[in-house]
């Protein structure tokens, strides 16, 4: 368990969600665990007496998810309720609390994943391993971000914005780092059995590099005779090695039950076009752009617009289309493909960019890159109305 | 009352009288229903033998089911094992714990023995008692034909009567209360079939909370490629199992010897699907549909059976798995034990097997005709009367399914540590150490294993007790649950209190066994996964278990479970349990 806990204090670390060594990380399993003890361990420790758990996360999270988490909390009551794709599916609402108080913070994660506590941390645990953990704080940080940019926007064209929101925005933005520039090349394709492992190793560590994706989401594949190797689910992208299925597109095997997710919707684009390489990241500025919507206001689909948009939106060239995680009614394995026909890449509301290509993964990254590029560019012109 | 009908009619068979039960709602709370209601009214019974006219025989429904909650069509069949000694349950599909709601019962309670083989008919609060002799020694198929216009079915076959230790219960001719024996239950007390149907409903406390809490559910159905990916069991049946566990060279093969099947490839799901044509189906309530059914009426085996019934006893003719499959169904016998039984006697005899052999074996078990007789004991008793021990893999008499336990550790505790003996459902870590859900394990450490374990067992007692389906929570959550479990009865709840209750209800289940004499020593997996290695290859090693780490591992697991030393259960734990 040691190395687990070192594992995610690194990975929070490196993928820009806490400071250096600020997690205290616990696990109990016999015995618990810390990374580190202070009084709050201590204070922390009741909660493995109270929760039938196995491991905790709690960190003050990085900038600028800490700015954007006090003035959520300022304004939200108890609970923060993004309305991006991961928070709907998984999260439900955000819980936050000022009561730094262990018998408050264990009500409240008896009941959900997570707790907001200004000032203080975020707090996340999990009941099988600490992954769950830092999927559930990674997964916190993307949608307060989200949420935080989205309202700003509608509050900007509502002219509703007042002097909190404005500075605490001001400084938001001067915080957001770069998107890197693509100035190397990716294995070249196309690719056979034994190197499309290490290409998509490649590519799936690059988009997490270039922060185009958070936590464990997101996928990658490549077409091989009629083989559809994919990213598994709940895989982490920049760790592949070992976690690639290869699946028959005949459905010959079902060795690859444990492959993504969206499955289904690489198989729709490799049989109605001459693609071979798909990548799907979450970028964030794609994600906020994708629910601002001009006619929300007046739709009668309002509140449905991720499975039911009924108007052709775009953002420049690119396509926004509805479409939920997976295979139901509403699932975007029927949206997403017949969009991409011709297209660089395609949005899927509050949820993240797919992109594909013919020969390997330096076209899909170029345009994986610059469509959230786009994506930021014309955020900050709208918001400047 | 919300979610629970509030009624349980318990019937004596023996003066063929019954009388409603009508527990307090602070039972209802403490143990909500199925598995932990059943636990209840099982325990203060649970020392006589399982043949004694007072053992119960209890069917327990949840209060989710016959509500709008997902997979809510399930219910517990409980009483004490024929097979293994230690309390026996099953979570069983299909439409009878909808009906018997409908009729507006909680549950059955079955005590006494009639004179004369007989049915139980309900028709909502009309219960009548049927001579069933003319059923004795029919299939369950053959019977379930002349039953099934009076509602759903529940009915034990000719491997029941004839003593057959790994006996089912067969509802609505598809569906099998199967692993424990409890269908020897039946003849015990003289019955042979109880139908059911009813008109009324149960009530709902907040039905828009409850639209909510589902579609949140679907959701994460939907997004899960397990249950409802292209490749999933909503696509195949459990049957899609069998690449993967192949494929991770995890296959008990040629009695556990080996564990890499070299014909899998040829019998796998898509083969089936291929050459038998099945049709969708599923449980009442349920939107995962993972019974799959061929226009002859033929179940399309499940995982365990596929595996079992090619891999375990070395056959390579899927005609032979569905024709043993079929075999098992209609005379009523759990497949699992039946395939295992037959493996180990096929290494003690040391004969290779035909495809007829197995199927001309399997209704000598079920009729008990020669060789048949013997095996219908169970591996367990077979070997040891051959003087070959080693040859039955089982945990507490029950033969293990088709999870070698040597691809994934927790699965080893998780055989050792389990209620009813050597069952793959009450922890169910092939959920994390292979499926991913919710997140993957390292399959090949105990590290942190006995507390997942012991989580997992409590998570999945309160699954039984709703009673949900174990499938759903590769997707969901008891967060989604406790949701739903409150909308439905109005009772304000948790996912941490719902697992508490799971704690007790699981704990409820180790009193029960050590009051049989259960000890650390039955807390233990048969000697060769701690001597032999399994079939390693392709970059996979599959070595020998360390005695010495899964043995730190079960103390571990007994320390959080609040059990001692010695594998016993303690006054001080059940009193913080309100189990005293």
């Amino acid at each position: 368990m040691k190395k687990l806990i070192e594992k995610y204090n690194d990975k929070l670390f490196n993928h820009g969600l806490t400071e250096k060594d600020a997690p205290l990380i616990g696990t109990l399993d016999a015995e618990i665990i810390w990374n580190k003890t202070n009084k709050t361990t201590n204070i922390l420790e009741k909660l493995f007496k109270t929760l039938n758990i196995n491991s905790i996360i709690f960190s003050e999270p990085a900038e600028p998810y800490r700015t954007i988490i006090e003035y959520l909390t300022k304004t939200s009551n108890e609970v923060i309720y993004p309305e991006d794709c991961e928070t709907r599916t998984f999260l439900h609402e955000l819980p936050c609390t000022k009561d730094f108080n262990i018998q408050t913070i264990a009500n409240i994660l008896k009941e959900r994943k997570s707790l907001i506590i200004p000032g203080h941390g975020i707090i996340t645990f999990g009941t099988v391993s600490p992954e769950q953990a830092f999927v559930t704080f990674s997964s916190v940080c993307f949608a307060i971000y989200v949420k935080f940019f989205s309202d700003y926007l509608e509050h900007k064209k509502h002219k509703i914005i007042s002097n909190e929101e404005k500075k605490t925005f001001n400084k938001v933005a001067s915080m957001i780092n770069p998107y890197p520039v693509f100035s190397f090349s990716l294995m070249q394709g196309p690719f056979n059995k034994k190197k499309v492992y290490k290409a998509m190793d490649e590519a799936g560590k690059i988009i997490v590099k270039s922060r185009l994706v958070d936590s464990y989401f997101g996928n990658i594949s490549y077409l091989i005779d009629n083989i559809i190797y994919i990213s598994q689910t709940g895989s982490s992208l920049d760790e592949l090695s070992g976690y690639i299925d290869p699946c028959p597109i005949d459905n010959s095997s079902c060795a690859g039950i444990t492959a993504s997710s969206e499955l289904s919707a690489h198989k729709q684009i490799y049989l109605d076009t001459e693609n071979r390489a798909i990548l799907h990241g979450h970028p964030k500025f794609s994600v906020i752009l994708s629910m601002d919507c001009d006619q929300r206001d007046i739709c009668k689909y309002k509140n449905q617009c991720h499975i039911k948009c009924p108007y052709g939106r775009f953002v420049n060239d690119i396509p926004i289309v509805p479409g939920e995680v997976g295979t139901g009614p509403y699932g975007l394995y029927k949206t997403m493909p017949p969009a991409i026909k011709g297209k660089r890449g395609v949005i899927v509301y509050g949820h993240g960019v797919f992109t594909a290509c013919k020969k390997d993964f330096n076209e899909a990254f170029k345009n994986l890159l610059s469509i959230e590029k786009m994506c930021k560019q014309e955020y900050f012109r709208r918001t400047n109305i | 009352m919300f979610g629970w009908q509030g009624k349980i009619l318990k019937i004596d068979l023996s003066s063929k009288k019954y009388h409603i039960l009508t527990p307090d709602i602070s039972i209802l709370q403490k143990y909500i229903g199925g598995k932990g209601l059943a636990g209840y009214y099982l325990k203060d019974y649970i020392t006589l033998n399982w043949h004694d006219p007072d053992m119960p025989l209890i069917l327990l429904t949840g209060p989710l089911v016959n509500t709008l909650s997902p997979t809510s069509g399930r219910m517990t069949v409980m009483s004490k094992s024929p097979l293994t000694g230690t309390i026996g349950d099953s979570s069983v599909g299909g439409s009878f714990g909808f009906s018997l709601k409908k009729a507006g019962f909680d549950g059955i309670i079955i005590t006494g023995k009639s004179f004369n083989l007989c049915g139980i008919e309900i028709n909502d609060d009309n219960i009548k008692f049927t001579d069933a002799l003319s059923l004795k020694g029919l299939k369950t198929n053959e019977i379930n034909n002349l039953i099934k216009n009076k509602g759903s079915t529940a009915v034990v076959g000719p491997a029941a009567e004839n003593g057959v230790l790994f006996s089912n219960i067969v509802i609505d001719n598809h569906y099998f209360a199967g692993r424990n024996g409890l269908g020897l239950l039946f003849p015990s007390k003289g019955l042979k079939y109880i139908t059911v149907k009813g008109t009324g409903k149960t009530k709902t406390y907040d039905k828009e909370s409850l639209k909510k809490a589902r579609q949140d559910i679907f959701r994460l159905t939907f997004a899960s490629p397990v249950l409802m990916g292209e490749l999933g069991i909503s696509n195949f049946g459990t049957a899609a199992l069998y690449d993967l566990i192949d494929n991770r060279r995890m296959m008990p093969t040629d009695n556990f010897r080996k564990t890499r099947f070299n014909n899998a490839c040829l019998m796998n799901a898509y083969t089936y699907k291929k050459k038998f044509n099945p049709k969708k189906g599923g449980c009442l309530g349920c939107h995962i549909l993972c019974k799959y059914i061929t226009e002859d009426g033929l179940s399309i085996p499940e995982f365990e059976t596929m595996s079992h019934f090619s891999a375990l006893i070395n056959n390579n003719n899927i005609s032979v798995v569905m024709e043993a499959n079929k075999i098992c169904n209609e005379i009523g016998m759990d497949t699992i034990s039946a395939g295992a039984t037959i493996a180990c006697y096929i290494e003690i005899s040391n004969k290779k097997l035909s495809g007829s052999d197995i199927t001309s074996l399997l209704k000598k078990i079920g009729y008990a005709k020669g060789i048949g007789n013997e095996l219908g004991k169970g591996a367990f008793r077979f070997a040891e009367s051959k003087g070959k021990p080693e040859s039955a893999i089982t945990v507490k008499k029950m033969e293990l399914p088709a999870y070698d336990p040597r691809g994934a550790l927790g699965m080893a505790l998780a055989y050792a540590t389990s209620t009813r003996g050597g069952c793959h459902l009450r922890s169910y870590p092939i959920s994390h150490e292979i499926l991913r859900k919710p997140v993957s394990t390292d399959r090949f450490t105990f590290k942190g294993k006995a507390r997942i374990i012991k989580i997992q067992e409590d998570l999945n007692a309160i699954i039984d007790s709703l009673t949900a389906c174990k499938f759903i929570f590769f997707a969901a959550s008891l967060e989604e649950f406790s949701k739903v479990y409150t909308s439905v009865t109005g009772i304000e709840s948790s996912a941490q209190d719902l697992l508490k209750a799971g704690e007790r209800i699981y704990y409820n289940e180790k009193i029960m066994n050590s009051l049989n004499g259960f000890t650390k020593k039955d807390d233990d997996l048969p000697s060769c996964f701690f001597k032999y290695p399994g079939t390693s290859g392709n970059n996979i090693d599959i070595p020998p278990i360390r005695r010495t780490e899964f043995i730190k591992t079960l103390e571990n697991y007994y320390k959080i479970r609040g059990i001692d030393i010695n594998g016993m259960p303690t006054k001080e734990k059940a009193r913080e349990l309100e189990l005293e």
